[in-house]
């Protein structure tokens, strides 16, 4: 039985315990006399016993997925030789799994010695006989949950506080997915990322000069050792978010400036959506440009007024990141312009000042705590920024400061490290959870701080 | 009087100074609006001039005759004869005949490379679906290959020395003649729309990274937006101030601004390490995305929700409904228009999203078209990523051709969200 057939059966019994706990309850509570009128209205009582059907077949669901795979895995090791039981346990692991793969048909069988053969064909077996079992299961605890919820309508059962505690918990428990997502991006990274410096000393890992983690399948091969020293790669990542916040901020800025203070309601009518687009764009679509528009044209500007550029220099990634984040900081700075009292700028012009003098001297200090957020926040993006540093950046980490050589990133780094095939454990993989970790860290301190001045900045004018 | 005066000339003296610059702040202010959005136009038409040719595909009209003896066919052949016989034969038989004096082996090999690797294919399909035609000649229209689409478009320079480039003069040659004969026509792609990912580009598609995508983001849509509903049902009609709502609100604005990369490592090692979920499936890939689109849709549907007005609330409790009546009743379908708008705008923030399926292994090179969520597929922006960097000429116009459609989705999805917006605004 398929897991969707299960699920549609399922749906099926809570539709029909609806409907009869609905026209029960009317036909029940119809000749009532008023003393005994029901507490709810009948539609709750269906309701309720649509969630007792519900409930606990979900429960036999959740527990045999969480279960089944553990216990198949033991039955059937329990049924290998001795020998093969005997291994240590990463090759046990490794034989299991081989026979699950022959068991759903991953692999073809006809290279495969008899006894995993023979074990594949059990696993396969238990693995029908236990879908089965959890179907079966899973429909008599619906039906038996139906059975109780039917027995429960009464006039005195307060159906629709029930139902109503249970929607609650509902949305308590998706508005607490939100606290469960950050602590599972903590623990995945951190996990991983202690098993890495388990392997690589911290103190190599943060202050060594010299990146190449190409490590040898073999302990025995030539230069095996890969070093993980990680500065070339933050002094890329910051080299690159700097150029593009040189980009983003001045015309950010002004272009924010203009369409608050200057611009007619019209022109902001369409130049606003227009410039929103910028950041709607998919960043593939920026990388492509970047790899293939923006680099060669940098190239030959450079070369035409004899400077040496990389074909992948970091100042077109950069640039391009740069025009990404434009709309960033300019929607994020008009926010804030236009939240400055009218009053403000009434003062300073009545007083003589120009219109520039105004912005400069008094909307923009007015403004700068929720501007330095929006800034922030815009850096934040730029280290995080993944697919044009994939595109247009190199890949070799070179410690440079020469905006027309080839660096590369964190987020460079990590999806090189694992789009590779690699074994999960090796010091590779492991070394690009330990960047991914860096990187949340550092997006996290940055947002906290931004969004903390953008907070208290609003709080000032409100 | 006399330091009166002298602050009126001082004045006097620097105002044409400071109207000069006001003059020239405000045209800094124009300048980096037109710069940004000059950067825009020269994006789109580059990518647009770049895709446009992948949209239409050059064909050969060749008489073909499909003889027994070179498809290798018997006298009853069956279906899985059929599907081996060797079509590719007749079609080199049929070039010959077109060009009889091309006798050198070098020669042939560049006369062969006229008619795409799909050519076959399509006469395949055509014996397949009436075998009748064994034996017989036809006339039929086959795709070029990938060398001479690049020429008819004029992107082969053959001032070049020869041996600089792929297109031989002797090709270019035949290519003339055909087209003299009006034996090259141009057509509207279809392949690019009905197939699947391949390494020549002619034969490439963008069916399966179109199926992935769909069937992400059905995933992304049944998973965020109930939750995301939910949650900012709590959060702004019910939820008590506490600590608690407080972690939870800092929470949800931090994981909006967090890079979209960690949550690829986050599907990786939970999803994929942990619970053993399929690599490369879109449901794996609509799990990551849903986490990451929830604050985006929490966001903007708690505007949406703080924008109906108390007295409705108000109003309905007065009648005696209960809290949860009050919100499910009246102030949700209220908000709807707002919440539906911000759930779109988050989809097609998922649509164009590419970097944590990168992680979560859906940069594998597939051909089928996947038609289920745990089938091995990849999406829309992904397949743009992997022909990026194909080392073939053929394949930047397809990139760009497939940015083209992801822009196409991403306008109709977005200018969806604006005009529900408009019809529904609604002034308190």
């Amino acid at each position: 039985m398929t897991i969707s057939l299960l699920l549609l059966v399922i749906f099926i019994l809570v539709a029909l315990g609806y409907t009869i706990g609905r026209t029960r309850a009317v036909k029940r509570f119809r000749s009532a006399e008023r003393e005994r009128r029901p507490h709810s209205l009948p539609r709750y009582y269906g309701y309720l016993v649509a969630l007792y059907t519900l409930i606990p077949a979900l429960v036999v669901i959740v527990l045999w997925g969480l279960l089944e795979s553990s216990v198949l895995t033991s039955m059937v090791s329990r049924q290998l030789p001795e020998d093969i039981q005997s291994l240590p346990e990463g090759q046990l692991k490794l034989v299991i799994n081989d026979i699950k793969n022959l068991a759903v048909g991953n692999i073809s069988s006809s290279n495969s010695d008899p006894i995993r053969m023979e074990a594949a064909d059990h696993f396969s077996g238990l693995l029908s006989k236990s879908r089965w079992a959890k179907g079966i299961i899973a429909i008599a605890a619906a039906l038996l949950g139906m059975f109780f919820g039917l027995r429960s309508i009464a006039p005195e059962t307060r159906a629709r506080i029930l139902v109503e505690k249970a929607i609650m918990i509902f949305l308590i428990a998706c508005s607490s997915l939100a606290i469960l997502t950050t602590v599972g991006i903590v623990f995945s990274v951190l996990f991983e990322s202690l098993r890495f410096f388990g392997k690589v000393p911290f103190s190599e890992f943060a202050f060594g000069l010299h990146w190449s983690p190409q490590t040898a399948i073999r302990a025995d091969q030539v230069g095996s050792s890969g070093s993980f020293g990680a500065v070339p790669i933050f002094a890329g990542t910051l080299l690159i978010s700097v150029i593009a916040m040189l980009v983003a901020v001045p015309f950010g800025l002004m272009s924010a400036i203009y369409l608050a203070e200057y611009a007619s309601p019209s022109m902001r009518s369409w130049a606003k959506p227009l410039l929103e687009i910028l950041a709607g764009i998919p960043t593939v679509v920026y990388g492509f440009f970047a790899a293939l528009t923006m680099a060669p044209m940098i190239r030959g500007i450079g070369e035409s007024i004899g400077l040496t550029v990389a074909s992948e220099s970091a100042l077109a990634a950069g640039l391009v990141m740069g025009i990404m984040i434009i709309p960033f900081v300019s929607s994020l700075s008009d926010d804030v312009i236009t939240a400055v009292p009218q009053a403000m700028r009434d003062g300073s012009l009545g007083l003589g000042a120009t219109k520039s003098e105004t912005i400069k001297k008094v909307v923009i200090p007015a403004a700068l705590p929720g501007i330095v957020g929006g800034v922030l926040l815009a850096v934040s993006r730029a280290i995080g920024e993944t697919m044009i540093v994939v595109m247009a950046a190199g890949l070799a980490a070179n410690l440079t400061i020469n905006p027309l050589e080839a660096v590369t990133t964190v987020t460079v780094q990590i999806v090189t490290l694992l789009t590779g095939d690699q074994a999960f454990d090796s010091p590779k993989t492991l070394a690009a959870f330990a960047l991914g970790l860096m990187l949340f860290v550092t997006t996290l301190i940055l947002n906290i701080i931004a969004l903390r001045t953008v907070r208290k900045y609003r709080e000032q004018y409100e | 009087m006399n330091d009166q005066r002298n602050t009126t000339e001082i004045v006097q003296a620097s105002i044409k100074r400071r109207y000069a610059k006001e003059k020239r702040f405000r045209l800094y202010g124009l300048i980096a609006i037109i710069s940004s959005l000059a950067f825009l136009a020269m994006l789109i038409t580059t990518i647009t001039i770049r895709g446009l040719p992948a949209f239409t595909q050059n064909f050969i009209q060749l008489d073909i005759t499909l003889d027994q003896k070179t498809l290798g066919l018997g006298d009853e052949p069956d279906i899985s004869a059929l599907r081996k016989a060797n079509y590719n034969g007749t079609i080199k038989n049929s070039l010959l005949a077109e060009f009889p004096d091309v006798t050198k082996r070098k020669d042939k090999k560049l006369l062969y490379k006229l008619v795409s690797k799909g050519g076959q294919y399509d006469l395949q399909k055509k014996v397949m679906a009436d075998p009748e035609l064994i034996g017989e000649s036809m006339t039929v229209w086959l795709p070029v290959g990938d060398d001479v689409h690049t020429y008819l478009k004029g992107d082969v320079d053959i001032t070049l020395p020869e041996k600089k480039r792929r297109f031989k003069d002797i090709q270019v040659g035949w290519i003339d003649s055909l087209q003299e004969n009006g034996q090259i026509a141009k057509r509207f792609n279809k392949t690019f729309f009905e197939s699947g990912d391949s390494r020549e580009p002619e034969l490439a598609g963008i069916r399966g990274a179109l199926f992935g995508s769909m069937l992400t983001l059905v995933v992304t849509l049944a998973l965020s937006f109930p939750v995301a509903v939910a949650a900012a049902l709590y959060l702004e009609e019910f939820a008590p101030k506490n600590r608690w709502t407080d972690l939870i609100e800092v929470n949800i604005n931090n994981l909006a601004a967090v890079p979209s990369i960690v949550f690829g490592l986050l599907g990786l090692a939970v999803f994929i390490n942990f619970f053993h979920l399929p690599r490369s499936a879109p449901l794996v890939g609509g799990l990551v995305l849903s986490l990451m689109t929830l604050p985006t849709i929490i966001i903007s549907s708690r505007a949406a929700l703080k924008s109906v007005p108390p007295s409705i609330r108000d109003a309905a409790l007065g009648l005696g409904a209960s809290n949860l009546q009050v919100v499910f009743h009246h102030v949700l379908p209220l908000a709807m228009p707002g919440i539906l708008t911000g759930t779109i705008i988050g989809m097609a923030q998922a649509l164009g999203e590419t970097a944590p399926l990168l992680m979560i292994g859906m940069v594998a090179f597939i051909v089928d078209v996947p038609t289920a969520i745990t089938d091995p597929a990849t999406v829309l922006p992904v397949q743009i990523f992997q022909w990026a960097d194909l080392p073939e000429k053929g394949f930047v116009e397809k990139t760009s051709a497939a940015i083209m459609v992801l822009l196409a989705f991403l306008i109709v999805m977005n200018a969806l969200a604006v005009y529900l917006r408009k019809k529904f605004e609604r002034k308190w």
